[in-house]
């Protein structure tokens, strides 16, 4: 099977996982999901890094640094944000009994 | 397959099976914190993975790249408040779309401007690209108007929408003729730039309470160039984590266009443009009855169960911890209190739930529209701070409105219904709002953070 074929596979199923675990994010939680899905999608540094570091001249490096810094600033902001934002939801049974 | 490379897929099969299961928790409130940390270490997994790659020979630019991306995204993530969050939300899009597009860019170039590019490999790279720019300057947008140095009344002109179709389809042309043609560099580089002309068009036309659903579309672009990049860089991590990112935005947006009854095409391209005339009926000299706060906090003091309708004017005055300082001030006296969240109240999906969290507030308390509809005819007093649209009745029995057939919180059922409020002037879009006016209706006037303390003062003597 090609290359492309085996993608499209991944592309599709993933997909289809994404939209049977997201059906089910309770609206309470749709900024820290927005945020969340933000981080994980910075996963876009992979490709940048590479880019980066592989001394195909000038222009590409330049580019690759550029693409490296913008998505570690989504991976370093949207992981901590969204972890802030989890921080703060409490239940009201439970903080009854942390007093 | 060398071990190098067994490490490197062992890397990213780990890091996409982590953000499943990360996403999976934040399907249970109490699991989320900690499902989300895993999905973080499977982002360090990966990055580890991708170092040891046989292609990266050099690492200063790498380095300088991780060290000033961290430095910016640590404040980012540490320092932005709450009531920013729609803002830094649009804006860690365009972050997203800027590394998409440029690798998009880069590897054009890098393969002979085009010359070394398959059919295959040149429409992913058309979409990332496509994708990517229109995100780009789209979240700008978003971010802009949400930072409010750009105008977040809808800008509109005459023949906008052929103008934005004319671009698309030009977009679209370019795309299609380098997919059969990729060595063609003038077509790709104005395809980026159409794209990025696209993206400001798209968001220009669109007024700050339709932005919901523009966040969570532009969320699924950015996910779809991201799933792009890993179709024209051969990566299956990149796939699976922009489709889990796409199909998050996109069920958002479907979400939020049904909370406002809208199709996406409505949002997007019937843009509320001049505000409405007043409809007939609140010019007939109806007034709305203001109440002092001292006639207030007696209501509020007294009650059995009250709900908090939030809405973006809460955000504004960050007036979520004296909500929460009145909350408990009425659980003292035997009350309860509950919170009506409707879909699109503030400006990003789930933001009143994030501030009310902010402030404490425990999150069984925060009910959804559907849950809590039926309580309000139980509730001694609705409390309306902010909101103007999502509990305007207009939306249920005007065919006249422009809200329509919205569904909203049926607060008019409440026996009392206090309405905090700056003043009279209609809301988004000019829309009166008949609550205002009914019987069992007072408003309470001023700042919404200094309306509540004074409440607070005053049930407190109550």
């Amino acid at each position: 099977m090609s290359p492309l074929l085996i993608e499209i596979y991944v592309f599709v199923l993933a997909g289809f996982v994404g939209f049977f675990v997201i059906t089910k994010v309770p609206a309470l939680l749709h900024t820290p999901l927005m945020s969340a899905t933000n981080a994980i999608s910075a996963i876009s540094l992979v490709g940048s890094l590479v880019l980066a570091g592989a001394d195909r001249g000038g222009v590409a490096t330049i580019l690759g640094f550029l693409a490296v810094t913008s998505a570690t600033i989504n991976v370093v902001g949207g992981f901590i944000i969204t972890d802030r934002m989890l921080k703060m939801f409490k239940r009201g049974d439970k903080k009854e009994k942390a007093r | 397959m060398n071990p190098r490379t067994v490490f490197i897929e062992a890397a990213y099969l780990l890091a996409s099976v982590l953000f499943i299961l990360g996403l999976k928790s934040l399907t249970v409130p109490d699991k989320a914190r900690h499902g989300m940390q895993l999905a973080a270490v499977g982002m360090l997994v990966a990055i580890v993975g991708t170092l040891v790659n046989h292609e990266i020979v050099t690492y200063g630019w790498i380095m300088a790249g991780l060290a000033l991306g961290t430095v910016i995204g640590w404040p980012l993530g540490t320092r932005v408040p709450m009531t920013a969050m729609p803002q830094r939300i649009a804006i860690s899009h365009m972050f997203g779309a800027v590394a998409a597009t440029l690798v998009g860019v880069a590897e054009y170039w890098h393969l002979g401007n085009g010359a070394r590019v398959e059919s295959a490999q040149m429409a992913a790279l058309g979409f990332e690209v496509l994708f990517g720019a229109l995100t780009v300057t789209g979240s700008f947008m978003a971010f802009g108007k949400l930072q409010e140095f750009l105008p977040s009344k809808p800008v509109t002109f005459r023949g906008q929408n052929l103008l934005s179709i004319a671009m698309f389809a030009v977009g679209f042309g370019l795309f299609v003729w380098l997919v059969v043609d990729p060595a063609n560099p003038a077509a790709f580089y104005a395809m980026v730039g159409l794209g990025l002309l696209f993206g400001v068009s798209l968001v220009l036309p669109i007024g700050g309470a339709d932005m919901p659903v523009v966040i969570s579309l532009l969320n699924s672009y950015a996910g779809l160039a991201s799933s792009a990049t890993g179709f024209a860089i051969g990566n299956n991590v990149l796939i699976i984590a922009g489709a889990l990112d796409g199909a998050s935005g996109f069920i958002l947006s479907i979400v939020m266009s049904k909370a406002m009854n809208r199709s996406f095409a409505n949002v997007l391209f019937g843009a509320f443009g001049a505000p409405p005339p007043p409809s007939e009926k609140t010019s007939q000299g109806l007034t709305a009855r203001s109440i002092t706060a001292e006639d207030a906090a007696i209501q509020l003091a007294f009650a059995k169960l009250v709900i908090v309708v939030p809405g973006y004017g809460m955000a504004v005055a960050q007036a979520q911890h004296q909500v929460r300082e009145l909350a408990q001030l009425i659980e003292k006296n035997g009350g309860s209190v509950l919170y009506a969240i409707h879909p699109v109240a503030g400006r990003m999906p789930g933001h009143m739930n994030v501030l009310l969290a902010e402030a404490d507030i425990p999150y069984d308390k925060l009910r959804e529209m559907e849950e809590i509809n039926g309580e309000f005819k139980n509730a001694d007093v609705a409390l309306v701070i902010g909101a103007n649209d999502v509990v305007n009745p207009a939306a249920r029995s005007d065919k006249s409105s422009p809200i329509y057939g919205m569904p909203i919180l049926d607060v008019d059922q409440a026996h009392h219904v206090i309405v905090l409020k700056r003043s009279m002037n209609p809301g988004f879009a000019g829309i009166e709002n008949e609550l205002f006016y009914a019987e069992n209706t007072s408003m309470l006037f001023g700042d919404a953070k200094a309306s509540l303390s004074r409440l607070v003062h005053e049930v407190k003597q109550a």
